[in-house]
């Protein structure tokens, strides 16, 4: 690990403020993705400035009748509390299917939001990645690619965004507050908070330099059956191959979010108006620009399959 | 919940010692600039015992443990959150000590497997493990039973899991559930099913 000096922020816009002044500095909340990567030099921070303790660990009720969470519920807490388990259990459902016990314990909703690529390559500070080094190359086009983007791609990186939490986020469509230096707001809605690889990989989301997530809030329940299905290599402790997060009324209408086939969640809002047709029509809308490698093309079947047997649960 | 929490502000602010000593890790192409030197005092208490350190920012939490505290119990598998070998309970909740900075646990009260029993008077995690014979090498031992131990307490306290048919009704300690909430340690021996039966006896899960 490089070295790097350390500092507590003591306010959200003091944080902001203290990540603009020093380059090359970053804020940690669990640690859990930073620190993995930084041992691996793969981020190296000069400067880290601990968000923990600054009073973004609250849940509390919006006067829309939503709910803001706070910026540093460990995702634990987010998906034991009493209200998300009643109004938003996609939610839920979602954060129990990622990690383990004790990386829940301690990952955060900011972080989760903001964790980075499991593509190998990426990983891998041998091989040429335009993600981790900007016009290197991508490895992963026409190599292992088998856990990788299927829609939504670019030729510059074919990685995909492996958050759980995510998928129920874009399927929610939560908003992301955030503050920076000047102590100016800003609410990002989900769709608009990941970006797709295009030509800058490197660049992931719509935060500018030293901008802080505060909190991410979600709109007055939506009602309906919530199901979150991930598959994955093995039954627990890993990530998605593909995974879908859906919300279902009583009369078949709803919407869908899709995990391990792109950069982003994948939501296109306009296939939600399929869902009574089946799964298929929807993963046809969905998928429509798909260009899967031939390791990945599986995911294009699996996907519709999981969507199925989703819809067979909110029926039951 | 989050141990900076406790003390307030008081503890808050910046913690960077000796600012202004001059590092020899100036980016390449960068002017040597005087840095910040790295090092931070922290203060934790670790098995009911208060401990003062000055640390490289860059140590983890389970290098303090071992390198610098001697608490060679917790073990290091993967250094990378894969594993579970490093399990500690930090503030009544089990974590990951190789993805943690231990400069970011300023106050928090720490439990590692020698704090739990004692040789001559074993947790009774500890005691079932023996009993069952949940292990072979040994290695992902400590971190097995300090992530039981604080698994139990988020099982009594309600909360839900993957597998936990609603989210509304209280799970129960049922084979299933236990699997589940176990899955973050590796046991790289398979010593899985007596694990699984030590774990089950001290939850009272019935045959
Ligand atoms: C072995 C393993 C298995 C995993 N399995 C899964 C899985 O199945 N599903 C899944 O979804 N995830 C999984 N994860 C990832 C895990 O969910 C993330 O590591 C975690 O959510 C990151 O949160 P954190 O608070 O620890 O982030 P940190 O590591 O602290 O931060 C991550 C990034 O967010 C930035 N950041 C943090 N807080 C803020 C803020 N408030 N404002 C702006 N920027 C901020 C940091 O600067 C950093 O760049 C796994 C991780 C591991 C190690
Ligand atoms: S897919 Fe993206 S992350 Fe993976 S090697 Fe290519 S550029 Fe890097
Ligand atoms: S050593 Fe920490 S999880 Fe493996
Ligand atoms: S007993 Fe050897 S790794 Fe578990």
């Amino acid at each position: 690990m490089k070295a790097f000096s350390y500092q507590r922020a003591t306010s959200p816009m003091d944080a902001a403020a203290k990540a603009t002044v020093t380059p090359g500095a970053r804020f940690i909340a669990g640690g859990t993705n930073l620190l993995d990567l930084m041992k691996l030099e793969i981020e190296a921070p000069t400067h880290l400035i601990d968000v923990n303790g600054i009073g973004l660990d609250k849940i509390e009720k919006t006067e829309e009748g939503g709910l803001r969470i706070g910026a540093l519920v460990r995702n634990t807490d987010l998906a034991a509390h009493e209200d998300v388990r009643r109004d938003y259990g996609l939610l839920s459902r979602a954060l129990l299917a990622g990690a383990s016990g004790q990386l829940r314990n301690k990952a955060t909703t900011a972080g989760n939001l903001l964790q980075r690529t499991r593509c190998p390559y990426f990983y891998d500070t041998q091989q040429p990645c335009n993600k981790r080094k900007p016009g290197s190359g991508c490895s992963a086009i026409g190599g292992v690619s088998r856990q990788l983007a299927v829609v939504g791609a670019s030729p510059a990186c074919i990685a995909t965004h492996p958050s759980d939490m995510a998928v129920a986020l874009r399927a929610l469509d939560a908003v992301v507050e955030t503050v920076d230096a000047k102590g100016m707001a800003r609410a990002i809605p989900i769709a608009d908070f990941h970006r797709l690889p295009g030509e800058t990989p490197d660049v992931e989301t719509a935060l500018t330099p030293g901008e802080l997530i505060t909190a991410v809030t979600l709109p007055k329940p939506a009602g309906g059956k919530h199901i979150y299905h991930k598959v994955r290599d093995r039954a627990s402790y890993a990530f998605a191959l593909v995974s879908v997060g859906a919300i279902v009324q009583k009369d078949g209408s709803g919407r869908v979010a899709l995990g391990g086939v792109a950069h982003k969640p994948w939501r296109v809002e306009p296939a939600d108006a399929l869902l009574r047709r089946g799964a298929k029509p929807v993963i046809e809308h969905l998928l429509a620009d798909a260009q899967p490698t031939a390791e990945n093309s599986f995911k294009v079947t699996l996907v519709e399959r999981t969507l199925a047997a989703v819809l067979a649960e909110a029926r039951a | 919940m989050q141990a900076l929490e406790e003390n307030g502000v008081s503890r808050r602010g910046v913690l960077i010692a000796g600012a202004g000593v001059i590092a020899a890790t100036a980016a390449p192409g960068a002017e040597a600039q005087p840095m910040p030197q790295a090092t931070v005092p922290v203060s934790f208490e670790v098995n009911g015992e208060r401990r003062e350190l000055t640390l490289d920012a860059r140590t983890t939490l389970l290098d303090a443990l071992r390198e610098h505290l001697r608490l060679t119990g917790t073990k290091k598998g993967c250094d990378h959150g894969q594993c579970g070998a490093c399990t500690v309970i930090v503030d009544g909740r089990r974590i990951n000590s190789c993805l943690t900075l231990a400069v970011m646990h300023e106050g928090a009260k720490i439990t590692t497997i020698e704090g739990l029993g004692r040789p001559d008077r074993l947790h009774p995690l500890q005691a079932a493990f023996v009993k069952h014979d949940g292990y072979q090498c040994g290695y992902c031992t400590p971190g097995q039973i300090c992530s039981a131990v604080a698994m139990l307490d988020e099982l009594k306290a309600g909360l839900p899991s993957h597998v936990s048919e609603t989210l509304t009704e209280r799970p129960q300690a049922t084979d299933a559930e236990l699997r589940e909430r176990m899955s973050g340690n590796i046991c790289r021996c398979g010593a899985y099913s007596n694990i699984q039966e030590a774990i089950r006896e001290v939850a009272g899960v019935r045959a």
